[in-house]
């Protein structure tokens, strides 16, 4: 899989802004996703590690 | 879903798996990013542009993360990294015409291949040294009260000391010559365009050995010029459509907690504790593209085999160390906090 399939059509540089732009989204879903996922579970998991 | 990411549910995960040790390299060192990631594809057998170009599309997203939780730091220089984007620009697009002109010639994985090698053993080399001379100094350290108590280190302070202009102030309040930090970039841009890297793990010694700047911010840049080079060369090879979405995706999904791990794990762990670890594992990653390199030569499957084990081996010794060490400083600092 390339993942650029759709584009197939567009030019050279359209399609290497598309996949810049797709790493870029993918970044900043999983940067706020993990966030989240660290300010619920941090704690959590230093209490854990205390405990030791 | 995994079909759609063109990935076997087994090579997805060992993607993820990766990720996750390449992101906690590159949360806590600033670098260790895709000289893994691009070896490790051309092990598995992709093609060296789709291997370099799916890299440095991964590098960039990391680079996102890894800047991101830095910047909370206030580690990074962004003037600096923003002076050093020219050089580094130049340099990718030479380094990346150099590889296309390669596989012309039908050369360009071998080629690639020696030069990661002798760059690994290299830096590898001089990351185990560093690590043991600093131990040395540690035991000998008794009435130096005359040493400076930044860690700017004397090779970087003897070049700040010749003023060639036009001068610049970096975040810190020293200064570097622009001539200097073009240098820098113009040679870490072509080593990142031509092995498809984002160049940290020359970038962050050569912010910290030749601009000089303080490890932390050398850190901290290095991921915002990791940032940079990573759009470039996605965009140049992006161009040429040989980026592998499909591998990038794995690869962030794990590399994208790993980052925020690692960069966690700066504000508590010792980076001299894991140093030695480091430069080791670039020494045995070298091991491993040779022997790589030498498997195609001979036709020998069983030293890809081998060669594969030993880089995502050393990679996990380290990460665990990290890993290891991290919570280890987290319950002393926790139990140590209620009496302080």
């Amino acid at each position: 899989m390339i993942g650029t399939e759709p584009l197939s059509g567009a030019s050279p540089s359209v399609m290497a802004l598309a996949v810049i732009a797709v790493v870029l989204v993918e970044a900043a879903l999983l940067y706020v996703g993990y966030g989240f996922l660290e300010a619920k579970l941090g704690p959590i998991v230093f209490r854990r590690l205390e405990r030791i | 879903m995994l079909d759609l990411l063109g990935l076997s549910p087994g090579l997805f995960a060992l993607f993820v798996t990766f990720g996750f040790m390449v992101g906690v390299f590159f949360g806590f060192f600033g670098m260790g990013g895709s000289f893994l990631v691009t070896p490790a594809l051309l092990i598995l057998g992709y093609p060296a542009p789709v291997a370099i170009g799916s890299s440095m599309a991964f590098v960039f997203g990391t680079a996102v993360i890894a800047t991101l939780k830095h910047h909370d730091a206030g580690q990074v220089d962004y003037r600096l990294g923003a002076l050093m984007f020219v050089g580094i620009t130049l340099g990718i697009e030479l380094g990346s015409r150099l590889v296309f002109g390669l596989e012309v010639l039908g050369i360009a994985n071998v080629v690639v291949g020696i030069a990661y090698v002798i760059l690994l053993a290299a830096i590898g080399i001089l990351f185990t040294r560093s690590a043991l001379n600093q131990d040395d100094d540690e035991d000998d350290d008794g009435d130096n009260g005359d040493e400076p108590d930044d860690d700017v280190p004397e090779i970087a302070r003897k070049i700040q000391s010749y003023n060639i202009p036009p001068m610049m102030t970096l975040a810190d309040g020293s200064t570097a010559s622009l001539w200097t930090i073009s240098g820098v970039g113009g040679v870490v841009g072509l080593v990142s365009g031509f092995l498809g890297v984002g160049g940290g793990f020359v970038r962050m010694p050569a912010i910290y050995y030749v601009i000089g700047t303080s490890l932390a911010a050398a850190v901290g840049t290095s991921l915002f010029g990791g940032l940079m080079s990573g759009a470039v060369g996605a965009f140049t090879y992006g161009r040429s459509g040989v980026i592998d979405l499909g591998i990038v995706t794995a690869l962030l999904l794990g590399s994208a907690l790993g980052a925020r791990i690692g960069s966690g794990a700066t504000a508590y762990v010792d980076e001299d504790d894991v140093t030695i670890y480091f430069g080791i594992m670039l020494l045995l990653a070298s091991l491993a593209v040779g022997l790589g390199e030498i498997a195609t030569w001979l036709a020998m499957p069983i030293l890809d085999q081998i060669s594969f084990v030993i880089l995502i081996g050393s990679s996990l010794l380290v990460c665990g160390m990290i890993l290891y060490h991290g919570a280890l400083a987290v319950r002393r600092r926790r139990g140590a906090a209620p009496s302080a």
